[in-house]
């Protein structure tokens, strides 16, 4: 499934939450399902930059994909990271260098994420596509 | 009961709890804002037709009003700047930049820190912090100390700490500094909103005051300077308005406060700073002094019944600001939530980093009261923590 088609998905779940606070429990659900990161992962040279909460993101290389593991102090940054796994991990290197998305307009996150905290959303894309092309 | 002097309460249905950031503005100090702007805007100190005299009769009078407000002896001594960070800039580095130690407390705010950083001072060297205890009293014996081995100092204290609301003695902090002959800088970033200051009483030789955190619009605050210190501090910039003669060869300056005051002023700021102080006097300390200590004694009492509820301090010698965490939880995830439950808060390190990592923390939630704020915020505040912990539990 191409980045596109995972953005449109995720997007089709969060708008069938009319009230935000269900859309912030559903995303805290999210979170809970998000794989462990274990704890020596939690480094600073894993940090994503322009986090106010502290989330960690490492990558591994699958033949020409490029699969993600991440996690965060904060229970709601948790559901968001495993929003942005769901969305970019396991896509191909190529994909992945091209992202140029401004995913917080995309998936209307600017409705229920304050500016300071998109800034960490875009952090965590950023360091996708920096080991995307570094790979 | 003052929320009605309010249009913002009018406007909005929010639990406004975030008043050390900004309080919100009254009736009077918006109106004064568009009558300046419709009806006499013209500059100051400058032109001599009549719009522009009657501006520069508002902003004089908004000085005299400080003046007498703060009790300062002489209108000279109020100097506007554009706040608080401004008033702490100037003072550093105009007047106590040649001074070989410089001593602060712990629980400064980034304005009273960072500008000592700029001048090449750090801990121990050219820069010396008063420890305090586990409750966040400042430790008056540990300041005599740094007294004591640092003689003729510049003292540079908070009033009231904005992260955790605790009231420094800064009668007996300025006292004590004299006795050593150090020259006091007070942060009054938070002091006007909630008490009296006199200057008078208090012998502070330099004051800096807000005037958003005292009700007036942002962007214009003050720095009191005694008068004996009027001549030795340098002006850091200059321009229009600050100058007697010049010529390409030199200038020659005005006296205080004109010569501190380069370029055109926030005019209608600064007069609705005078709007403010006038209201304030209408409210009257007593009155504010009462309902916050009240409103504030409920919010701690609410609070401690909360699961896991972690605070810093007590609120003896605390006023406005309550800080505090769930233990587990990330004060971001809670900020979150009950943003969404329409209460205005602040999460954070609310810049005072140092005392967060002396405290072994990121940030705290942090609620910081008016005297507007009455027991039903209180009320709808828990609700709203409530749920969100309720939302958070695993």
């Amino acid at each position: 499934m191409s980045i596109e088609q995972r953005v449109e998905n995720i997007k089709e779940d969060l708008e069938f939450f009319e009230d935000e606070l269900q859309k912030y429990e559903y995303i805290i659900d999210l979170g809970k399902k998000l794989e462990k990161l274990d704890e020596k992962y939690q480094i600073p040279v894993n940090l994503v930059h322009g986090c106010t909460s502290q989330v960690w993101l490492i990558c591994e290389q699958v033949d020409n994909k490029l699969i993600f593991k991440g996690t965060s102090d904060a229970i709601i940054v948790k559901g968001l990271v495993y929003m942005i796994l769901q969305i970019f991990s396991d896509s191909s290197i190529e994909e992945l260098k091209e992202i140029d998305m401004d995913i917080v307009h995309e998936l209307n996150l600017s409705e229920i994420i304050t500016p300071n905290r998109q800034s960490g959303v875009i952090g965590m894309i950023k360091k996708i596509k920096e080991y995307a092309l570094k790979a | 009961m003052f929320k009605k002097d309010f249009t913002y309460f009018e406007n909005s249905d929010i639990v406004y709890l975030d008043n050390a950031a900004t309080t919100q503005k009254p009736k009077t100090v918006v109106a004064s804002q568009v009558e300046y702007y419709e009806k006499y805007c013209a500059n100051t100190h400058r032109s001599n037709f009549g719009d522009a005299n009657k501006a520069t009769q508002k902003f004089e009078n908004a000085r005299k009003i400080l003046k007498n407000f703060i009790n300062a002896k002489k209108t000279e001594e109020i100097i506007f700047t554009k706040g608080v960070t401004e008033s702490m800039n100037f003072i550093a580095n105009s007047y106590a930049k040649d001074f070989k130690t410089v001593i602060i407390s712990s629980l400064e705010h980034h304005s009273n820190i960072v500008p000592w950083h700029m001048q090449g001072r750090s801990l121990g060297k050219g820069l010396e912090v008063v420890n305090c205890n586990n409750n966040l009293d400042f430790d008056i014996e540990d300041f005599e100390r740094l007294l004591q081995e640092n003689p003729k100092s510049f003292v540079s204290v908070t009033h009231i700490s904005n992260a955790f609301g605790k009231i420094h003695d800064i009668k007996e902090i300025i006292t004590l500094a004299h006795k050593y002959k150090a020259v006091v800088m007070i942060d009054g970033a938070q002091s006007l909103a909630h008490t009296r200051v006199d200057m008078q009483e208090l012998d502070v030789d330099f004051f800096a005051i807000s005037g958003h955190k005292t009700y007036a619009p942002t962007g214009v605050g003050a720095i009191y300077i005694k008068e004996k210190y009027l001549k030795d501090v340098e002006i850091y910039q200059t321009g229009g308005a600050t100058i007697d003669q010049v010529d390409f060869n030199s200038s020659t300056l005005l006296d205080a406060p004109y010569k501190f005051e380069a370029g055109t002023q926030n005019i209608a700021g600064i007069i609705g700073f005078g709007e403010a102080l006038e209201y304030l006097n209408h409210v009257g300390y007593e009155n504010i002094e009462l309902i916050e200590k009240d409103v504030f004694n409920y919010l701690d009492e609410e609070l401690k019944k909360l699961p896991n509820i972690i605070f810093y301090n007590d609120i003896k010698d605390s006023i406005g600001s309550r800080s505090f965490n769930f233990k587990g939880l990330i004060h971001d995830d809670v900020g979150i939530l009950v943003d969404k439950m329409k209460i205005a808060l602040r999460v954070g390190h609310h810049c005072a980093q140092p005392i967060m990592k002396a405290l072994n923390i990121k940030g705290t939630i942090r609620v910081s009261i008016s005297f507007y704020n009455d027991y039903n915020d209180v009320d709808k505040l828990i609700v709203a923590l409530k749920k969100a912990l309720k939302m958070l539990e695993n």
